[in-house]
């Protein structure tokens, strides 16, 4: 399974790096949507400072439909869907090395849009290892469960309007976990406050990561 | 304990039936292709040749009936099977943004082959020097279609399964391709080849199936300038089952009267080929 697992991450991230959709699209889309946000908030830094931790994490949610949908794309073409099924790779591995390639691109785009809402919003940070906790926690979940939703809308004609319905509803709990871990980092909390949050990250992961291990071959198979 | 013998059929299916919703790719498919046999199986457009490759690799499932593939059942055993089957359909399943090279050695790797093949398969398919590191998306559509074949030559499956392996490939990837095909089976794998342009096939393929409206509607042996002869099947109908190969018409899919109808000789002592 690791060894499918490396072979799958591998390609996908092979794949972006010759295309640079994450960094040239994806990334400068995150970015844009951070500015408007600040021009519906209006002048007031205080304002932007405070609701810097929820903007952050819509901006990372809205960058990951983006994401999944590329990994889906990636294997629309040229039947490299039916490539894949008839390679005999292990299900387990196929999800695991496609969410870990979207759960990377993730990461650097949460690094830059990081700096975004710093510079942007004047977002304050006391207690960065909490942030980058959540960061961690809360991008697994978010690969997970858009790998596993990317591949269960990826065989109908209306995936690209039916995905962001089926996955945002769903990331919500990573969106609130985020956001309150965030103000906990801040000068606004305490760092112990954001232990709750991290727990429900980590209930999460374990969920949609053994959710996705069990259903995805099925789900590949059915597309 | 002695281990069992593998079983002499490298391909059985009994009434199988294949669905696309309720719309019927097969419609009770009977053959049974013997190990180291080359099969071509010809029809009109629409007849069910590409489905019955794709039911074969274990892409697509049987709604009912019996299928086995190098003794196994690939709806308990799908990735085994498809370890072991190579199939060349209309898709290249190539990526644009990896190169030839890249492409090659994800899908032999992907399917547990030896990467050392890879080099000697891009060779024979005259994919090297700065066509190896071109990005399978600037590649024509021959040139794509040469790629897979290389993918399946450095996989060397058991099975392969090829639909339509002429189409797009110059005369000189022609003439490998049949090279190859015919070193497959000297090699003891099987070929389930699916040409309308018989022309390019030969003499590789001895035995020709029929498929018409989802159903094996001829199956017969043909020497040399396509005249019919008469043979014993390698792999022998089960005595217990004496059937007829034609199977009988489904409501709403009805097939074309066959020119030539093979029917299961009830002694067992072989095919008997009527010839309309």
């Amino acid at each position: 399974m690791w060894r499918d697992t490396l072979l799958v991450a591998g390609k996908d991230l092979r794949i972006e790096a010759r295309s640079r959709v994450a960094l040239s699209q994806v990334a400068p889309f995150g970015i844009v949507a951070l500015v408007l946000f600040a021009f519906a908030l209006g002048p007031d830094r205080s304002l932007m400072a405070k609701g810097a931790p929820g903007l952050f994490w819509v901006a990372v949610l809205f960058c990951t439909v983006l994401a999944v949908q590329r990994s889906v794309a990636v294997e629309s073409v040229d039947g490299a869907r039916d490539g894949l099924r008839l390679s005999g790779l292990d299900p387990a591995g196929l999800f695991l090395g496609k969410a870990a390639a979207v759960a990377a691109q993730l990461l650097v785009l949460e690094a830059v849009l990081g700096v975004g809402v710093v510079l942007l919003y004047g977002a304050r940070i006391e207690v960065p290892w909490l942030i980058a906790a959540s960061c961690l926690l809360g991008t697994v979940g978010l690969a997970a469960t858009g790998t596993l939703y990317g591949a269960l809308s990826a065989g109908l004609r209306v995936k690209e309007t039916l995905l962001p319905f089926l996955l945002l509803p769903i990331v919500a709990p990573v969106l609130l976990a985020g956001t309150k871990i965030w103000q906990a980092a801040s000068a606004s909390g305490l760092p112990s406050d954001g232990n709750q949050w991290l727990r429900l990250l980590v209930v999460f992961d374990a969920v949609y990561v053994a959710l996705g291990i069990v259903v995805y071959g099925p789900i590949q198979e059915s597309a | 304990m002695a281990p069992s013998a593998p079983s002499p059929s490298a391909l059985t299916l009994r009434d199988a039936v294949a669905l696309s919703g309720r719309f019927p790719l097969l419609a009770g498919v009977d053959l049974e292709v013997a190990r180291g046999e080359t099969v071509l199986v010809e029809g009109p457009n629409g007849a069910g040749k590409t489905s019955l490759l794709r039911v074969c690799s274990g892409l697509v499932p049987l709604a009912s009936g019996q299928l086995s593939v190098l003794g196994l059942d690939p709806s308990r055993q799908r990735n085994r099977v498809r370890r072991r089957v190579g199939l060349l359909s209309h898709a290249s399943h190539l990526y644009d943004d990896l190169t030839v090279r890249e492409n090659v050695r994800f899908a032999v790797r992907a399917a547990g082959g030896d990467s050392r093949r890879i080099d000697g398969a891009c060779d024979r398919l005259g994919l090297t020097g700065r066509l190896l590191k071109t990005g399978a998306g600037k590649l024509s559509a021959g040139q794509r279609r040469r790629v897979a074949l290389a993918v399946l030559t450095a996989r060397w499956p058991e099975l392969w399964l090829l639909d339509e392996p002429h189409a797009g490939l110059d005369a000189s990837t022609r003439a490998t391709l049949n090279e190859l095909i015919a070193e497959a089976s000297a090699s003891g794998a099987t070929v389930l080849l699916v040409s309308h342009e018989s022309e390019f096939v030969g003499s590789l393929a001895p035995r020709v199936v029929t498929v018409t409206g989802g159903r094996v509607t001829s199956d017969r042996w043909v020497g040399p300038g396509g005249s019919p002869v008469e043979r014993t099947p390698a792999v022998q109908p089960d005595p217990a089952e004496p059937r007829a190969t034609v199977a009988p018409p489904v409501p709403g899919l009805e097939p074309e009267p066959p020119a030539r109808v093979t029917v299961a000789d009830p002694d067992h002592r072989g095919a008997v080929t009527h010839v309309a």
